[in-house]
């Protein structure tokens, strides 16, 4: 069960008004390495994996993904709000404005929409925890990607913040693979 | 938001962000019994920065998890996404 909490979990204080960012920063709202699609990957993986420490960590790291998702939104949100239509074509969102208007939607940087074809399943922790610790490399590395586009400072201390999470994810998730792998022997001598 | 509004929110904000690092790890080191008093800690630190704050600006909790003043304040701004520097 979820109870939501009405705050950030980290500021997001936007200096400058980069608009070209908001475009960037759908890939993490939407795309293939984005918080939505951690979030849905491991809350949904944490259904059939062993070991209370494994279903504890999914659970916990699957609910912080969805808190980084509203920062995702929250900078997408407060770039694009106060930004007219021609401010919005010169940062290429001109075709999105077009559908969407400003409302917010979760597709990649290039208008891909979401889909579960970005999360995978199987029921094998071996192989979900080494998809999920891949994933958590491919975030770090689209956040320093992303840092590389920008010059705002409050935007880039965000951004730090989020890429610095996916770093520790990683090493929860090496954890408890190691966790699972033991329990995995042990079930062999009974 | 005012600057002692601010100013508290980021002190919750550290205290419980303290707490989920923890949370963490002690998802795969349940054993660690410092960690595990360090969590605690926090848990009580973090329920009177919480008091302290929804007395003064509104419950941070919904579904019954934080008590609320008359009219129902959990409806009330600003929202997380929205600007409040």
């Amino acid at each position: 069960m979820w109870i939501y909490e009405k705050k950030l979990e980290y500021p997001v204080r936007i200096e400058k008004c980069d608009i070209r960012m908001a475009k960037y920063l759908f890939t993490q709202y939407g795309g293939p390495d984005g918080e939505l699609s951690a979030a849905i990957r491991y809350l949904n993986q944490r259904y059939t994996t062993p070991t209370n420490e494994a279903k504890a960590l999914l659970t916990d790291i699957g609910t912080e993904e969805l808190a980084h998702v509203e920062m995702i939104a929250t900078m997408i949100y407060q770039l694009t709000e106060d930004a007219t239509v021609e401010e919005l074509e010169a940062a290429g969102l001109g075709s999105n404005y077009a559908i969407r208007n400003r409302a917010l939607f979760p597709t990649d940087a290039n208008g891909v929409p979401w889909t579960a074809a970005y999360i995978q399943a199987h029921a094998d922790p071996i192989a979900d925890l080494h998809e999920d610790l891949a994933a958590e490399q491919k975030a770090r590395t689209v956040y320093e990607n992303l840092l590389n586009l920008t010059d705002d400072p409050g935007m880039q201390d965000a951004l730090r913040f989020l890429r610095e999470r996916e770093v520790v994810h990683f090493q929860r998730f090496g954890e408890a693979l190691r966790i699972v792998q033991e329990y995995q022997e042990a079930k062999k001598y009974y | 938001m005012t600057h002692d509004r601010v100013a508290l929110l980021q002190k919750l904000q550290e205290t419980e962000f303290a707490a989920i690092e923890l949370n963490l790890y002690l998802d795969t080191h349940p054993l660690d019994q410092n960690a595990l008093m360090q969590y605690n800690q926090l848990a009580c630190q973090l329920q009177m920065l919480k008091q302290q704050y929804e007395t003064a600006y509104g419950p941070l909790l919904n579904f019954g998890f934080s008590p609320s003043q008359f009219p129902f304040r959990w409806l009330e701004g600003p929202w997380p996404w929205e600007r409040q520097y």
